[in-house]
Parts: C-alpha cells; structure tokens; sequence
C-alpha cells in the first residue's frame, strides 16, 4: 500500500465522532461530492476542501497518527463533521499516492511536529507542599481502610447466608464511604460486592474470593512502606493512588493486538483498552484512554498494526498499564500473524503474574494453535489434541459479546485458529483472531 | 507463591468458570465457604480474620494453580470452500455494508448521505455473480442480515456458501439456512439415492420434504410427482396444498397427469389449485374443457355468460359462489375465460390478432369483466403478445387502456413483457403521466434500468422540482431510483444538483431540499459504481 499506512474503518472513524448528531453530519460529507483538492502524505495526514453552505470551502486537515484535527469551519465541536467526513472519505475510497501538502495544511503539520520535537516543560514543584498533601490523603485512607476491614470481619462474623436478600443498598453506602476515603480503587472493588450474590449458584464462593483479596488489600495498605517497591506501587494503584513515579520506557515495534471499548455501569464514562506487544522485547502493554461523558476516546489503534513508538510502563500492576509515548512513524501493517502458547503455558503467565500482583483478573497471551469449540454449556478453546482446554466465560466482566464468539468459530470453521486474548481466573476472553494462512487479524467484535 | 500444592488438587479453569466445587481435595476451600456462610461465631471458633487470611491464601493459590479444562468433542471442520474471497477493498466494503444495516431509517429519508441499506442487496448479487465466497469472519453478520431480510436470503446463502451452513447447524438462530432449499443443503440425499429419498420422503420433517421434492423434481419430474402419489391419499389437506404448490417451479406437460387425478380431492383448495396449474398448461385436457365453455359464451356475436355450475365446472376448480357484491353469472364466466387457452381466441374471432380481439368493442357492459380475466389469463399462461395488447398504450390515460386501470394488474401484465419492452413502456407511461403513479411499475423494471427509463425517470424529478413539489411526496420513487438507476446517469443527476436558483420558489425551501435529494442520489449512485468496481476480479 502507497498511502497513508492502512486505512481505517468507517466505524472507526465514527468512533471518534464527540456524539451522534456529529456522526450523522459526519456521514452525509463522507462521499465525493463536496470535496475537492484532497490528498494525504506518507507521514500520516490527510486534507481537503470541503464544499460548505458559504462561497469559500472549509480547509480541513488531520494528523492521522495523533489523531488531531484543524478545520476552518467555526464549529466547536471536536472533530468537528468535515473532520469526519473527510476521514470517512479516506476511509472509503483513500486519497490517492503520497503528495505533498498544500500550504495552508502543511503549516498546521509543521508546527504540530514542532511542539511534538519540544520536550515538556516541567513544572516547579512545592516539595513539601507536595508531601503535606501526600501524608493527608494516606491518612484519609487509612482510616477507609480499617472501617472496610471492620465491616468484612463483622459480616464474617455473623455469616454470609444473608447477602442474598441484603441488597445493593449497604454495599453502595460502603462504597461512597470509600469515595470519601479518597480510595476509589477499594470503592469500586466494594461495588462489584453487592453484584455478587445476584449472579447464581456458587456465588458464596465467589464472595469469600472477593472478601479474601479486599482483605489482602487492606493489609497489604496497612503494611505498605514495608514492602517491596514494585510490590507497594501495585498496591497503591489498586487502592486508587496516581502512580508517583516515572515508569521505564520501552522503544519498540508494538504491535496492536486488541482494541475494545467498555462503558462504565452508569453508562457515563468509555474505557478503551488497548494491547500492545513488542515485536522485539515481546513484552505486553496495556494502554487505557478515557471518553469523558458522551464522548468516545480519542486514542484509535486499528488491529494488526504496528507502531514504532516509545511506550512508558507504569509502576506496578505487573507491568502491564503503559502510556504511549512519542510515535516515530505512521503506523504500518504488522504482516504476519504472532506465534501463540499452549492452554497450560497460557494459565501458566496468569499465575506467574499473580506473584507481582494478586489482584490481577487476567493476563494477556496469544493462543495457539487452538479450536473453538461452542457448546451448549459455554464455549472452549480446545489444543489439536482435543485433550485441554480453556473455558471463555460467556457472561459477567470480561465476557464477551457472543456475536464476537460466533465470529470465532466462522474464521475458525472447526479448523485451527491463533487467539489473542485474556487469560484469568474466569477463563479466556478472545479478542482477536489470526486463520491458520493469513497475517490478517480479525477483531472479535 | 507456591503453585505445586493447587496444582495436586487438580482444580481446572473450567471448574473454577463454572464455580464446581465438592470434591474431597477441595475440603479446605469448601471448609472456608462453609464457614463464611454460617458465620464464624458459630464455626471455626470465632476468628474472621483467620478466616480471611486462609481464605486471600487459599484464592491466590486457586487462582494461580490453574489447569486447563478437559476438552469437549469439537465439531466437524466445515468443508473447505474453494471460491476465493473478495478483494480487499471489497472486504471493507461489505463490512461497512453490514455494519450500516439498521443504521439508516432514523430521521426519515433526508439528507445528501447514501442510504447504505438498499446497496447491500446489490453488492450481494454482484458478489455472487463473481463467485466469491464470504469472509469467514463476516458470516455471522451476513447470516444475522439474513435471518432479519427473507429478500436477502438466497444471495447470502450462496455467498456464504459451505461455512454459513456449518454455522447454521451450530447456531438455532441461523437454523433457517438450512431450510433454504435450492440454495444448498447438504443433508439432503442425491436425487439417485432411492433408499435415503425414500426415508427422508416417509421420515423428513415437512420443509425437508419440500426440499427434498424440489431436489428429485430438478433432477427427474417423472420421479417427484411418483413420490408425491405414494403417500399422497395420507397427508394432510395443508400439506397436500403446499406440495402441489411447490409444483408451479418447473411445471410442465408430464404433471397433467398427477393434476388431472388431484382434481377429485377431497380438498377444494387443493383442487382448485389443480385446476390453476392445469390451466397454466395450455395443452392440458382441463384447458381444453375451459375453452369449450368459455369459447361458447364469448365470441363476436356478443356475450352469454353461462346460466349454471354444472358439475363438470365444478370438478374443474370453479367456485360456485361468487363473493358478496358480485353477480354469479359474471363470477362464472371470469373463471372460465381466465383458464382457456388465449391462442383459442384468434380461430374464435376470425383470425384477429390480440389487439384487434381486444379493441374490439363488448356489448352489455361486460367489457371490464372480459377483459380483467384475459389480464389474469395472460399472465397465467406467460402469453407477452395478449399482456402487450392488454396494457394498450402507455400514454393514454389508464383508465381509458383495454386491459386494467389497476396498476397492480398492469405491474403483473409488464412482468410477462421482455425486458427491453418492458422497460420501454415504463418509460412511455414516465413520460405521459409523471411518477405519482409509477412506482409499482417501475418495481417490475429490470436492474440496472435501460438508458430510457433512466432518462424518464430523471427528468420526470427534475419536473417535479420545477413543478414546485417537496422530493418527500416521491420518497418511494426515489429509493427505487437509488437501487435502479444506471450508475452512468450520475452524470445528468450531478448537473441537476447544480441547477441555477434564478427560477421562482413556488414552495419555501424546496429548492434546497431537491438539490440535497439529487445528490444523495448522485454519491449513491458513484458509491454502487466503485461499488461494483471494486468487486471486479482483479485481471
């Protein structure tokens, strides 16, 4: 391919829209029609003009390795629908080979690049300003702490057998009693408590589970200055501290295993999870981008890429959070399929895992050689042999849609398949799958 | 973290999915579960936080000592299909295709965006056309398009070829693919397979027997209607409809004799459904009787619609009683003239031709009666010379045709024409009338519509504007024109997008409302032309 890296999809696209009336506008301008003079370079931008209601056409330019937009259009709205019209034109149909960019746009890339070149001023800290406000906060959860211990050892107390009918009512009075605590971690972990009973036979078992790690929390909080630093920076995140310190930075080839969205229960805030893997370094990263109410996330990674770009770790949480950092190209097509581990060698990282940090759901592994297998009961990934398998959890938080399982076993045909997924304690969660001849991802939507 | 101990107890991530517990080697865990229910004052001698830490240990451990599963039995790989896929931009095509289904219909048919839902159709048939095969990866979405629109079923099907029935027989959603008949289904027995015919023929559910009766028809007519007799006199009445319903595929000379003995059933929907399908056959002894009487009450002396429903007629299919508001005589004599053969009309009428029978003027007001069965007899029996005659001149007003005003009717006459003439007189009618009437007309046009039609239809919008009109009030034309009209008239569409603002507006804001309608159909129709392109083999 002569263009810009590989094209997105129109969903995409419209993922970034800021809300539906934007996606609509959006679409009506991702035809040929209004356009004229669009083209792309082979850094990674596109531009046009685009015929509007008014006697000049509205300039309009983006970053695709940002994304980042520049319109002349006077709408607020961010990108605004010409933005979008014109990268789902690109998407549709492409602009054409690499040209070189017309003046108007190639000033805004200019100065894009520039500041991108200019590293970051760093602020003056108040040092002991800083570390006041630190102690306050550490207090503050202390005190949460110890009031949630309280409450697990007076439920243990008086015995479980009662949650079935207590309600989502205590829990949530609990869990804004954290917020308070300013430890949003433990409070969210408080909320997943009040789901628990309503999810079927064996939830007792699944509470004790919730109950014991809550608990090793809490101490393991109580304790923290005396534990290992990558140990104490686990335990901080999951409390819900900001990391405080600076993470190690990895320059790599990542390639882009997985990209899904999930929306927070009330519907307000859009997590994107984002896998990368280091071609060279083979190491796993995550990165989370936020949509603020209403707007989806702006980072958008299609699957099957790659970037060469510096990722930087977050301490702690076994070295999975990372931020990407500084891009070095556009993203290119990763061209072959990644080799996966066996079902063993898959519960296996889970487990090791485990030791850097308890808390962890679920670890990331390609899969492989492997056969769906639907059942009525749920779902396996089976090896070759037919003799082991792992179970994909078809409900509760990592679930996956079934619509993506069925995906699966089309691209499977009962042949074997290359999964990349998550691996925990519930099972493995398929995120993308690889055909046995093809370099080409299929994201299990 | 110690693992080996977990790993003794041979827990498996399955057992933890499903939350199984029970087994002696988990007596601890259970013993912490028990206790966590009953509370520790009453067990364990009153220590919850004991509890707590053997529990965090316990769970860890669990957790990390995972094993995988036993496996289940797999199903059967999916038969290889050799068809290649689609070129990529094709790929990306259909998946937006898909993806934009249901999307659309918000907000009503405004607005310069392409209406993604009517393309879908088309790419579909193109694709099948080319021999591609669908990607693995979108066959759920396309069999899930397919299960929601009966209109899309065959060409998905095809397209998902061997791999969409593999699915289907997985998934009691998509179970409808595997009643899709001549569209595939591999269960069914070769038509040379005697014994597994048979056994399916007495054992099959009913749409496989249907299927099954399609199959053995396509392959030997002879042998189906054989099939059908063995257990003809046991099925029941609805059945027995139904099977002689699937006869009209394919219908010909050598049924006579299974349609003639279906004419003394028990049954009068299944012998008058005989009886239709033996008209159909113009050479039959039932067409030949029809014609008899027929030929007695029609002729150039004038009309004399028979006087009673002998038992002859009656065992012929004709329904005695007329529907309320309709006079017995004329009942009779539609049925008769609607099953004789239209050749036997010439000899009748001194050896005029359709048009000149059909000019000819009807005495006692019963033209609209004649003339209405000749229109159903014509398309019964296919006949394009009577249909032509019948839809008369497309410029003159309908009423005033020979044949029908009904635009249904003549919808059905146009289906019998050639496609090439079809199309013409659409254009005419286009011409004369305008597009307030045309729809069902112009739904019975071949796709892509010929150079004329196109042109007609064109310019009768551009009319429309001129006239004044909101694009709202031929909506319907409108979608038909976005799915029909030659990607090559893009070019006539665009200039009128453009079209000065120096006339009067008759209606507020028409003009922009037009000029947004003219090019949502113009990008329609340059999306259905790269489209097509893109599904192009590569030579």
């Amino acid at each position: 391919m002569t263009e810009q890296g590989v094209r997105w999809t129109a969903e995409q696209v419209l993922a970034l829209a800021p809300d539906d009336a934007s996606r609509k506008a959006g679409g009506k301008l991702g035809g040929a029609g209004p356009w004229s003079q669009t083209g792309g370079s082979a850094s990674g931008a596109v531009w046009g003009l685009c015929k509007g209601s008014g006697k000049t056409p509205y300039r309009t330019v983006v970053d695709l390795t940002g994304p980042a937009y520049k319109c002349s259009c006077p709408s607020r709205k961010f990108p605004c629908k010409h933005a979008l019209g014109l990268l789902l034109l690109w998407a549709a149909e492409g602009v054409g080979d690499p040209a070189p960019e017309p003046e108007w746009a190639g000033e805004w890339l200019a100065e894009r690049a520039a500041k991108a070149a200019r590293p970051a001023v760093a602020k003056p800290v108040d040092e002991e300003a800083a570390r006041k406000r630190a102690e306050r906060r550490a207090a503050r959860i202390g005190a949460g702490v110890t009031e949630l211990e309280q409450r697990l050892l007076d439920l243990l107390r008086g015995g479980l057998a009662g949650q079935e009918q207590a309600g989502y009512g205590a829990w949530e009075e609990t869990a804004a009693r954290m917020v308070d605590a300013q430890a949003p971690g433990l409070a969210s972990r408080v909320r997943e408590l009040a789901t628990i009973p309503g999810c079927g036979p064996g939830w007792p078992a699944r509470m004790l589970e919730e109950f014991a790690l809550l608990h090793l929390l809490d101490q393991a909080w109580l304790g923290v200055s005396g534990l290992p630093e990558q140990l104490a920076a686990t335990v901080r995140t999951r409390v819900g501290l900001a990391p405080s310190a600076e993470g190690e930075a990895v320059r790599d080839h990542w390639l882009v295993l997985s990209q899904y969205d999930s929306v927070s229960p009330d519907g307000r805030l859009i997590t994107r999870r984002i896998w990368l893997r280091g071609l060279a370094g083979g190491r796993p990263a995550l990165v989370l981008d936020f949509g603020p109410p209403g707007r989806p996330p702006g980072l958008a990674l299609p699957v099957g890429l790659v970037l060469e770009a510096e990722v930087r770790f977050r301490p702690g949480s076994a070295g999975l959070r990372a931020d990407l950092g500084e891009r070095c190209a556009a993203a290119v097509p990763g061209g072959r399929a990644p080799v996966g581990v066996s079902a063993e060698a898959a519960l296996e990282a889970y487990g090791a895992a485990l030791r850097e940090d308890p808390w962890l759901e679920s670890w990331p592994v390609v899969l492989g050689p492997v056969v769906p297998v639907p059942g009525e009961w749920g779902w396996q990934l089976a090896d070759l042999e037919g003799t082991s398998a792992l179970p994909v959890p078809l409900a509760g938080p990592g679930g996956r849609s079934r619509s993506g399982l069925w995906q699966l076993a089309a691209v499977s045909g009962g042949g074997p398949v290359t999964v990349f997924g998550e691996v925990g304690h519930r099972g493995f969660t398929p995120l993308t799958a690889w055909q046995p001849d093809s370099p080409e991802p299929v994201a299990l939507v | 973290m110690e693992t080996a101990g977990a790993e003794r107890t041979g827990r498996t991530a399955h057992e933890g999915h499903a939350g199984q517990q029970g087994q002696e080697a988990y007596a601890d865990w259970d013993g912490l579960v028990g206790a966590a229910l009953l509370g520790t004052e009453r067990r364990r001698g009153g220590s919850p936080r004991a509890l707590l830490d053997e529990a965090a240990v316990q769970t860890l451990r669990r957790r990390a000592g995972l094993r995988p599963a036993q496996a289940q039995e797999r199903p059967e790989p999916a038969p290889r299909d050799p068809r290649p896929e689609p070129p990529e931009a094709a790929r990306r095509r259909f998946t937006q295709l898909l993806a934009g289904r249901g999307a659309g219909g918000s907000g009503g048919r405004r607005g310069a965006a392409p209406d993604l839902t009517e393309l879908l159709p088309q790419w579909l048939a193109a694709a099948v056309r080319h021999g591609y095969r669908a990607p693995a990866a979108l066959a759920p979405a396309l069999l899930d398009a397919a299960k929601a629109r009966t209109d899309l079923r065959p060409h998905a099907l095809a397209l998902a070829g061997s791999r969409g029935l593999w699915l289907a027989r997985l998934n009691p959603d998509w179970r409808f693919a595997l009643r899709g008949g001549a569209a595939g289904t591999p269960e069914l027995p070769g038509p040379e397979d005697r014994e597994g015919v048979e056994r399916l023929w007495q054992e099959g559910l009913f749409a496989e027997r249907v299927a099954l009766l399609g199959a053995v028809r396509a392959h030997d007519p002879a042998a189906a209607t054989a099939l059908l007799t063995t257990t003809w006199t046991a099925e029941r009445a609805e059945d027995r409809l139904m099977f002689l319903d699937s006869l009209r595929v394919g219908l010909s000379d050598l049924d006579e004799p299974f349609l003639e003995a279906a004419l003394g059933d028990r049954s009068r929907n299944v012998r008058a459904t005989a009886a239709e399908l033996l008209s159909a056959l113009t050479g039959s002894a039932l067409a030949g009787r029809m014609a008899e009487r027929a030929l007695a009450c029609v002729g150039p002396e004038g009309i004399d619609p028979p006087t009673e429903c002998d038992a002859g007629m009656l065992r012929d299919g004709v329904v005695k009683r007329p529907p309320a508001g309709r006079g017995e005589r004329a009942w009779w004599l539609g049925q008769l003239v609607e099953a004789a053969p239209l050749s036997r009309w010439r000899e009748r009428f001194g050896g005029l031709d359709p048009a000149a029978i059909v000019a000819l003027p009807v005495g006692d007001g019963w033209a609209e009666e004649l003339h209405a069965a000749w229109c159903r007899a014509a398309v019964r029996q296919r006949d394009p010379q009577w249909s032509k005659a019948l839809l008369g001149s497309a410029s003159a007003p309908p009423a005033a045709g020979p044949g029908t005003a009904s635009l249904a009717e003549r919808a059905k006459l146009l289906s019998v024409l050639p496609d090439g003439e079809r199309a013409e007189w659409v254009a005419e009618f286009v011409r004369a009338h305008g597009l307030s009437e045309a729809f069902q007309l112009l739904g019975v046009c071949v796709v892509p519509w010929a150079g004329a039609l196109g042109l007609a239809v064109v310019d009768a919008l551009d009319a429309a504007r001129q006239a004044g009109s909101y694009p709202w009030s031929f909506s319907g034309v409108m979608g038909l024109a976005e799915r029909c009209l030659d990607p090559a008239d893009a070019s006539r569409l665009e200039a009128l997008t453009r079209a000065p603002g120096d006339t009067v507006e008759v209606s507020p804001g028409a003009a922009a409302y037009w000029e947004e309608a003219f090019q949502r159909l113009a990008s329609t129709l340059h999306l259905r032309a790269t489209m097509l392109a893109e599904l192009t083999p590569p030579s």
